[in-house]
């Protein structure tokens, strides 16, 4: 099994082309554990938030799925500081993500491993990792993909060290295009719309998403556009 | 006697505690309790220089009093005080050598009829940044492997500092990120609740914003969670706006 420090020798000595550190690392992993694929996301106090890296299309996914919704594998081990293993994603049920499991299927995400990258109580993110077949993880690679985890958290503290104190994310840290801050603007205009709180907003926004089948960033485009426009809870929020 | 097996096991027990959650006061409480322990020594204590230079008491074997000023009263002499202003160890001091070279200290060693003293440097490459030491009763010197192992104990104890540190600089560079990140959130939402609030663009919510921030000497950051927990009126924002659009913002805006 390699150890963090190997596996960052290893990142350090192989030249990458464009791709960033996160993805390399995606990629490392994806190579060492026997998964389809890998994702690296952050987190806030609120849930997701950026993706940092993925390896490919269903990855971004299963990233994107838990931003829309608000839930799903990746949420629970940032909230609960723990991984969150789910080998067989068909046989969990939707009981206990209502709206991811079916959309994950959906998308043939057959099991996930969602594992938390924090130091101590300060949750950065989560390094995720799927099949699209079910099957357990043996404990060996259960333990490998930590390691990687402990990689994936040091190379976010890396990568924002080279940024001067302050309040700006190292750029290799977001992935652009992605309309987070379209979803987050539209936030703040519900906000002032419906006369609610910024969490609230949030849910609004999401269950639009939801119930309208389609990605939180579109809704948002729509919102920044005045084509969907809401108003305070007692009045129709069309 | 003390056999290769205990000093295997204390070892293991340091670094077990290394690498564990991490307490470094608890770490330094243990390593004096095991240099007692493995060089028969009657009180060890852990000597740190603070940010002025001066020697304060990190750990001690033990927290009775007589043995608390042994350590507490190292303010201006005394084998650590020497240890950290000179550099080499200071060991095997008779109770006669120490009325000579420490005069004021030496009254706390005869008061606890110590034999001895000693203190080993903790070494950070060039600099020494404190000292373990070591009081007898027993008669007799510690010996050359004594000393061997007591400045291997003094260099646990220095890694052990490195490893607080470096713990510490890890949590503040995740409280930088997650702070960077949380502040790219609320500029995004405090910039939707403008352009909502003002029927405007929300590149034009955010000039407004950044305006008002300029003109006031203050963070981004913070106009927008003023915006967003509505301590910062609308109409404040957007008589900023409007003035320096029109360049004639030389008066204060009331």
């Amino acid at each position: 099994m390699d150890t963090v420090q190997q596996i960052l020798r290893h990142l350090a000595s192989t030249d990458r082309g464009p791709a960033t550190l996160p993805q390399a690392l995606c990629v490392a992993c994806a190579a060492s554990v026997p998964v389809s694929g890998v994702g690296m996301s952050l987190m806030s106090a609120h849930g997701p938030e950026e993706v940092v890296a993925a390896t490919d299309e269903v990855a971004t996914t299963l990233m994107e799925l838990q931003f829309t919704l608000g839930e799903g594998p990746c949420v629970d081990a940032s909230a609960l500081g723990r991984p969150v293993l789910q080998p067989q994603l068909r046989r969990a049920g939707s009981d206990r993500w209502t709206g991811f499991v079916p959309a994950a299927l959906a998308a043939g995400i057959e099991a996930v491993f969602a594992l938390p990258l924090h130091i101590g109580a300060i949750r950065l993110g989560v390094l995720s990792l799927y099949r699209d077949a079910p099957g357990v993880l043996t404990p060996e690679c259960v333990s490998q993909a930590l390691v990687f985890s402990d990689v994936a958290t040091q190379i976010l503290l890396d990568l924002q060290a080279q940024m001067p104190a302050g309040d700006v994310l190292h750029p290799d840290l977001v992935v652009a295009g992605l309309g987070r801050a379209q979803v987050h603007q539209a936030t703040g205009m519900i906000a002032v719309q419906a006369e609610v709180s910024m969490a609230a907003a949030l849910m609004l926004l999401r269950a639009r998403a939801y119930r309208t089948d389609r990605s939180i960033t579109a809704v948002a485009c729509d919102v920044l556009a005045s084509t969907i426009r809401f108003h305070p809870l007692d009045e129709d929020d069309d | 006697m003390i056999t290769q097996q205990h000093l295997l096991d204390a070892f293991v027990e340091l670094a077990d505690t290394l690498v564990s959650e991490f307490d470094l006061i608890d770490f330094a409480h243990t390593l004096t309790g095991t240099a007692v322990d493995l060089l028969e020594a009657d009180a060890a204590g852990l000597m740190l220089a603070d940010q002025r230079g001066n020697l304060q008491l990190l750990a001690s074997s033990s927290l009775e009093t007589r043995t608390l000023e042994l350590f507490e009263l190292q303010h201006n002499e005394g084998p650590c005080v020497d240890v950290y202003r000179t550099g080499p160890p200071v060991t095997n001091i008779d109770r006669a050598e120490v009325g000579q070279r420490w005069p004021a200290f030496a009254a706390q060693v005869q008061a606890g009829t110590f034999s001895s003293v000693h203190a080993i440097p903790m070494r950070l490459r060039d600099q020494t940044i404190g000292g373990l030491n070591l009081f007898l009763t027993r008669p007799g010197h510690l010996s050359d492997r004594d000393l061997d192992l007591a400045q291997g104990l003094a260099d646990i104890a220095t890694i052990g500092l490195l490893q607080e540190r470096a713990v510490q600089e890890r949590q503040l560079l995740g409280e930088q990120l997650q702070g960077a990140l949380n502040t790219r959130i609320v500029i995004e939402q405090a910039k939707g609740m403008i352009a909502a609030q003002h029927g405007v663009s929300v590149s034009d919510a955010f000039t407004a914003m950044r305006s008002y921030a300029r003109r006031g000497g203050q963070p981004l950051a913070q106009i927008a969670r003023q915006v967003i927990d509505g301590t910062l009126e609308p109409a404040q924002l957007r008589a900023a706006s409007s003035s320096s659009a029109t360049r004639t913002g030389s008066e204060p805006t009331p």
